[in-house]
């Protein structure tokens, strides 16, 4: 196997590079240099940018960017993003935590990806050399995107009003079975006036439950409120299988987890 | 394939070597320079048993280019001991029989050094989360987590 490593001081340079077949971009490289490895000869190239701005974490004013090398462990430790901690810090061990990207999460298949999940219910917008666009439209195109991610941007959210959840099946940490989170924005006497939910696993990358989060508007939350919104979890799902578990698996227990969540 | 030359301190003392492009840290550690502690378990993440500390961050060297670390300061299992007399962490694990087979063990080591470096007197849920990247296929865990406590109150009763 050859891999070779080319770094670049700006974006645009490493931009150029990563045009020529058989480059990827090399981020925390937990998945990247793994592929290489396990004897991937799809990739010949790595590319990468020694920027110290590209992991610079920013909060102010109510809003976040995260630059794309910010590792899952210096969000877990952030003192303004603990209400993000719990994102974070789902994502692997230790040192995965402190090797992995922010950009990295974005471009993985699942069950990983635990992270960009929660990126999906803020609703984050993704930057890139090329410009801007809602996650969204970016984990739509992804499989193609050729562009470098520099940062995400999202409104910093209430520890109230955000809700995260992974579930695994090793303690204490494992690949996710799925994972789930809720932005619910609620009047003082809790009644949801917006909701938007994202899960992990549920398809091979981060999709909103937008059956669930019609269902939830106007409701306050009850057992019985939240029901309906259970029995809609499944619309649109199409589960990964994979030796965590199966799709059916993942379809059933989606509404226990999701319920549980919604309830706390 | 192009040579690259890295530099790089490894437990104090500087070190230089010419590396092909796109060699993991972990070859270069053990083919090129040597130090043999840390363990190509799994090469893909999952082990743990590849952990070295890079500018005092515990890393997995398995899935680290080597060019990546060019002017960093690497700690290894194999620069604890000093003059022959063993690491807290080293001793610990001894005394605890936290090691069977052993080839988990300088990766478990280096796991827990970030953690007493930072926490001196962990619970043992710090301890349980500290070594969640590792993978022991002999012990069960259970005295390795009791070893890195067991470390921490000789740490403490030293410093007293
Ligand atoms: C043992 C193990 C456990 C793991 N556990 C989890 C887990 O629990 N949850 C989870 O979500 N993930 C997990 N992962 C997967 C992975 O570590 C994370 O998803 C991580 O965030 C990926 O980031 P990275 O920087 O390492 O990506 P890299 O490997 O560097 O890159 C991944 C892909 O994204 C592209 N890319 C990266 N950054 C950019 C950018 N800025 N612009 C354009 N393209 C980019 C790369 O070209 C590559 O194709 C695990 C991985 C391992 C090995
Ligand atoms: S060899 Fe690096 S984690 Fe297993
Ligand atoms: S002692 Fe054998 S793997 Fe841990």
């Amino acid at each position: 196997m050859s891999l070779a490593l080319q770094t670049f001081s700006t974006v645009k340079d490493a931009s150029a590079a990563l045009q020529a077949a058989g480059s990827r971009y090399l981020g925390g490289g937990t998945l990247v240099v793994r592929a290489a490895n396990e004897g991937d000869v799809s990739v010949s190239s790595l590319v990468r940018v020694a920027d110290p701005g590209l992991s610079r974490i920013a909060v102010s004013g109510g809003k976040v960017r995260l630059g794309a090398s910010a590792t899952m462990a210096a969000i877990a430790r952030h003192p303004e993003l603990a209400a993000l901690a719990p994102a974070a810090r789902a994502v692997g061990g230790p040192a995965i935590r402190n090797m992995a990207t922010v950009g990295g999460n974005l471009f993985a298949p699942a069950p990983y990806g635990d992270f960009a999940v929660a990126l999906l219910a803020l609703d984050a917008t993704v930057f890139t050399e090329d410009g801007e666009m809602p996650i969204e439209t970016f984990l739509t195109g992804r499989d193609t995107s050729r562009v470098i991610v520099t940062a995400v941007g999202f409104s910093l959210p209430s520890m109230e009003s955000f809700r995260f959840l992974k579930v695994s099946r090793v303690k204490p940490k494992g690949v996710s079975v799925l994972s789930i989170a809720a932005l619910l924005q609620r009047t003082a006497d809790g009644t949801v006036t917006s909701a938007r939910i994202a899960l992990g696993c549920m398809a091979d990358r981060p999709i909103r439950a937008l059956a669930t989060e019609k269902a939830l508007l106007g409701s306050k939350l009850t057992p019985q409120e939240i029901a309906p919104a259970l029995a809609a979890a499944g619309e649109g799902i199409t589960p990964i299988t994979d030796p965590i578990a199966s799709a059916w698996y993942r379809a059933e227990v989606l509404p226990v987890h999701l319920g549980r969540l919604l309830s706390q | 394939m192009a040579k690259v030359p890295v530099q790089f301190m490894l437990n104090g003392s500087e070190k230089a070597e010419f590396v092909e492009s796109g060699t993991t840290l972990l070859n270069a550690l053990r083919d090129k320079i040597g130090d043999t502690s840390p363990k190509g378990g799994c090469h893909q993440g999952t082990c743990g048993a590849c952990s070295v500390i890079i500018d005092g961050e515990l890393r997995l060297s398995c899935l680290t280019l080597a060019e990546t670390c060019i002017g960093a300061d690497i700690k290894t299992t194999a620069g604890l001991a000093e003059g022959g007399v063993l690491h807290p962490l080293q001793r610990a694990f001894l005394d605890a029989f936290a090691t069977q087979c052993g080839f988990c063990t300088p990766g478990m080591i280096m796991a827990a050094k970030v953690l007493l470096d930072r926490t001196p007197n962990p619970s043992r849920e710090d301890v349980v989360e500290a070594l969640s990247g590792n993978i022991c296929r002999c012990t069960g865990y259970e005295p390795i987590i009791q070893a890195v406590l067991l470390a921490a109150r000789a740490n403490s009763q030293n410093a007293a």
